[in-house]
């Protein structure tokens, strides 16, 4: 009995951290244009500028694919 | 506890954990269900006997839109030898897709699967996908994502299944 309570309580626990996946068919506010990281070029390029000034970072911000599952 | 039971609560557990990967899934050589079945909202076409392309499609997804032009002049040229493109839209907003519509007119039927039941059988992996399905009904062929470089592909595809019998 004891054993079962330990099951169904690790059961219980497992399924309510277990992480949901987003399918491709409802990635429609991912996909949305206010989701973009870059929406702003100029901003981009100022802050691509300040931060390679101060922390000599630069590059590594693209990534492909806005999370809509598209293409 | 017995370790028969110990085992079952084992196999519950897992197989609870494994369930929602192992939905079927629409793929080549499988019979397309019955469309009727799954709450679409719009108008369905007759599908018997005819060549279907089956597109899943959303107003946010930009290679959708970039196919919708092709599809339309599939749809236009080979309607009328048993040939049609079926939209199913999988928006969460009718809003939103009847504005899609509204500046990108199209030909052929669109249905829109707003509880996402058929897209789910279908379980897709990318927007959009398409399935091309012969005469008798049978999906033959599928594809995920649309780039114009597929279009010939795809037309061949289409038909040589328009000259099966």
């Amino acid at each position: 009995m004891k054993a079962l309570r330990l099951i169904l309580a690790l059961a219980s626990v497992v399924s309510g951290i277990s992480c949901t996946q987003v399918k491709p068919w409802e990635r429609g506010h991912l996909a949305d244009y206010i989701m973009r990281p870059g929406r702003d070029p100029l901003t981009d390029s100022v802050n691509e500028h300040v931060w390679f000034t101060r922390e000599a970072f630069a590059g590594g911000r693209g990534v492909g694919g806005g999370g809509c599952g598209c293409n | 506890m017995t370790r028969r039971n110990l085992i079952l609560s084992s196999a519950a557990l897992a197989g609870a954990l494994i369930a929602p990967s192992a939905r079927a899934a629409f793929s080549e050589g499988t019979k397309l269900p019955d469309l009727s079945t799954f709450g679409l909202s719009g108008n369905l076409p007759k599908t018997e006997g005819n060549v279907i392309y089956l597109d899943f499609w959303a107003s946010w997804c930009a290679p959708c839109k970039a196919s919708f032009p092709i599809l339309n002049r599939w749809h236009e040229q080979m309607n009328i030898h048993g040939f049609s493109v079926i939209g199913i839209s999988v928006d969460e907003s009718e809003e939103d897709m009847n504005r899609f519509l509204q500046k990108n007119k199209v030909s052929f039927p669109v249905a829109r699967d707003a509880a996402h039941k058929l897209v789910s059988t279908a379980n897709v992996s990318t927007m959009p996908t398409a399935f091309i399905i012969d005469r008798k009904g049978i999906i033959r062929h599928v594809h995920s994502g649309f780039h114009k470089r597929d279009e010939p592909v795809l037309f061949a595809q289409i038909n040589q299944l328009m000259a099966q019998r």
